[in-house]
């Protein structure tokens, strides 16, 4: 969602965070309330002098309004400031800085990526250094052989005779010895080039595939116009590591199956009718609820304005695929908020938990969730079935329930401004004590 | 006073320079390459000290030296293990398996003499 379309959130925000009322804030900019709703709602495009007069009524810089500081943004410069306690960065005005200095905010938040990034990749090494049973194998092979010549070498250098025959045996043993600590050398040598070739900043496969992703903006052309997996897999993974091409070529699998299942003109003719809503979109074209998830998340601008979010979580809880939306972030390492919907779906399995929730310590940040666990694989005689779960982020729909309380969620446990939480795994940097 | 050396390592060219120095300096040494029956050959030829690697095709020599220390004529056994690993969880494992001395490749000849002559000494 580009990010100007979002102006009406931030409104929403900024209007709650100051306990002031819908009705008040429209009266002020001289507009009416439900248009204002619409705007908030982002169902309205805002721009020129109702900006400026809402932006001043509001008593920020319009800028913010409209460029906003994303969640996944405020998530990234409270994890820099958590990785630094002693400095005692001044988390309650994190907003302030990135609205203030959005340049800066960006560069800090990129850095911390990157070094969170680096740190999983010296992870990966390190765990390769210890494990990686080739490179130990080239290591105790290059050693020993080390020790050879210098054994040798050592005897051909100390004063005193050699017998001939051992001189010319030892020389023969160090030349020998050379070529192979050569060859082994440059296996070595190509070994590691070609695992450095293959491997990313971060050395996961899953964040590779994530980027690429993120990058197609969730959507394969190809696949939507009857293309083959090959091709899209040719296109999107070039650059990618074998690991990572394989899990493309998985997702691109089933995201043929679904684009086969659910053709884009039948979807796009139902969400005119039901919007992004799964249950009633899947009734609708008599479809799988989780393929619809899936699809509707797949979905370009011009078919879902408003864009949705998705999240898919194994078995274990680790989530294998990763969607957010700016004002619900998904942490990109670690584990989720275990209030997710998406977790208690797998103890409920083959039943739509359907939520309004909102964002703990992100006023105005309403949504709507849905979340299905649903068996993978086929049915088998005698075998417990495998589940993976599935969760859509929605915009709140118009026609939500007026008295459902919503849900109040976290991202992940690190950067939650939940006081009491039962969920609760680690220590929050924005809550003392918790 | 120079005594009997078992050698058991699988890379040729250590095996003959060792075998060289330690000769020189009047020891008798037996060599061994494999490490599947590498126990049964240290009870065979029962050497004053055993020079094990680590790494040994067949079996590794922790398994080797832990089955030697669990038999009563090879407990007391002097023995001086080689790796080419050097981390400090390496010397633990040498250590718990029951190595005397424990030694990082590559170690240069003059090592290798002080370690199975303090070997001897303190046997």
């Amino acid at each position: 969602m580009a990010k100007g379309t979002l102006t009406g959130s931030r409104i929403r925000e900024r209007r709650v965070a100051q306990a002031m009322r819908q009705a008040d804030l429209a009266k002020k900019a001289g507009i009416s309330a439900s248009y204002l709703n619409l705007i908030e709602h982002n169902r309205r495009r805002i721009g020129g002098k109702l900006l400026l007069d809402i932006a001043q009524v509001l008593g920020v810089e319009p800028a913010l309004l409209t460029e906003g500081a994303g969640a996944t943004l405020m998530a990234s410069l409270r994890e820099a400031a958590s990785a630094v306690p002693s400095a005692q960065a001044e988390l309650d005005r994190v907003d302030e800085f990135a609205g203030r200095f959005p340049g800066w905010a960006e560069v800090l938040s990129s850095s911390q990526k990157r070094i969170s990034a680096l740190e999983r990749s010296v992870e990966t090494l390190t765990d390769r250094m210890t494990h990686d049973p080739h490179l130990a194998a080239s290591l105790h092979e290059m050693l020993s052989t080390v020790t050879a010549i210098r054994s040798a070498a050592s005897i051909l250098a100390e004063p005193g005779d050699i017998d001939p025959e051992w001189q010319a045996r030892f020389h023969r043993n160090i030349y020998e010895d050379s070529a192979r600590l050569t060859e082994t050398s440059r296996g070595l040598v190509t070994y590691l080039e070609a695992d450095d070739a293959e491997a990313t900043e971060t050395g996961a496969p899953q964040e590779e595939l994530d980027a690429v992703l993120a990058a197609a903006g969730h959507y394969v052309q190809d696949l939507e116009e009857g293309g083959t997996v090959h091709s899209a897999q040719k296109r999107l993974g070039a650059d990618l590591s074998a690991p990572a091409r394989e899990l493309l070529g998985q997702w691109l699998q089933r995201y043929q199956k679904d684009a086969q299942a659910v053709p884009k003109s039948d979807l796009a003719r139902a969400i005119q009718k039901h919007g992004a809503d799964p249950a009633a979109v899947a009734e609708h074209l008599d479809a799988d609820p989780a393929c619809v998830m899936r699809r509707l998340a797949a979905m370009p601008e011009d078919i879902l304005p408003e864009g949705v979010g998705l999240a898919i979580s194994d078995a274990s809880g680790v989530l294998t695929y990763r969607k957010p939306l700016p004002e619900f972030p998904m942490p990109r390492f670690g584990s989720a908020c275990p209030l997710w919907p998406l977790y208690r779906a797998l103890n409920r399995p083959m039943v739509i938990l359907s939520h309004p929730v909102v964002q703990t310590g992100r006023p105005g940040s309403d949504l709507w969730v849905d979340a299905l666990a649903v068996p993978v694989g086929r049915v088998a005689v005698n075998r417990d079935p495998l589940f993976e779960a599935i969760m859509l982020v929605r915009p709140m729909p118009t026609n939500a329930p007026p008295h459902e309380e919503p849900l109040e969620l976290g991202s992940s446990c690190r950067v939650c401004a939940r006081a009491v939480c039962p969920g609760r795994r680690e220590p929050s940097i924005l809550v003392a004590g918790a | 006073m120079a005594g009997h050396v078992l050698l058991i390592e699988d890379e040729p060219n250590i095996i003959e320079a060792i075998r060289f120095i330690l000769s020189r300096e009047g020891w008798r040494v037996d060599t061994h390459s494999n490490g599947v029956d590498a126990a049964d050959v240290v009870r065979a030829k029962s050497p004053d000290v055993l020079i094990l690697d680590v790494m040994l095709p067949g079996r590794s020599g922790y398994d080797i030296l832990r089955d030697l220390r669990g038999a009563p004529d090879t407990e007391e056994l002097p023995v001086l293990m080689l790796t080419a690993r050097g981390q400090n969880k390496d010397r633990e494992m040498a250590e718990r398996a029951g190595a005397s001395r424990f030694m990082t490749k590559p170690f240069s000849n003059a090592e290798v003499l002080d370690a199975v002559r303090s070997l001897t000494v303190t046997s």
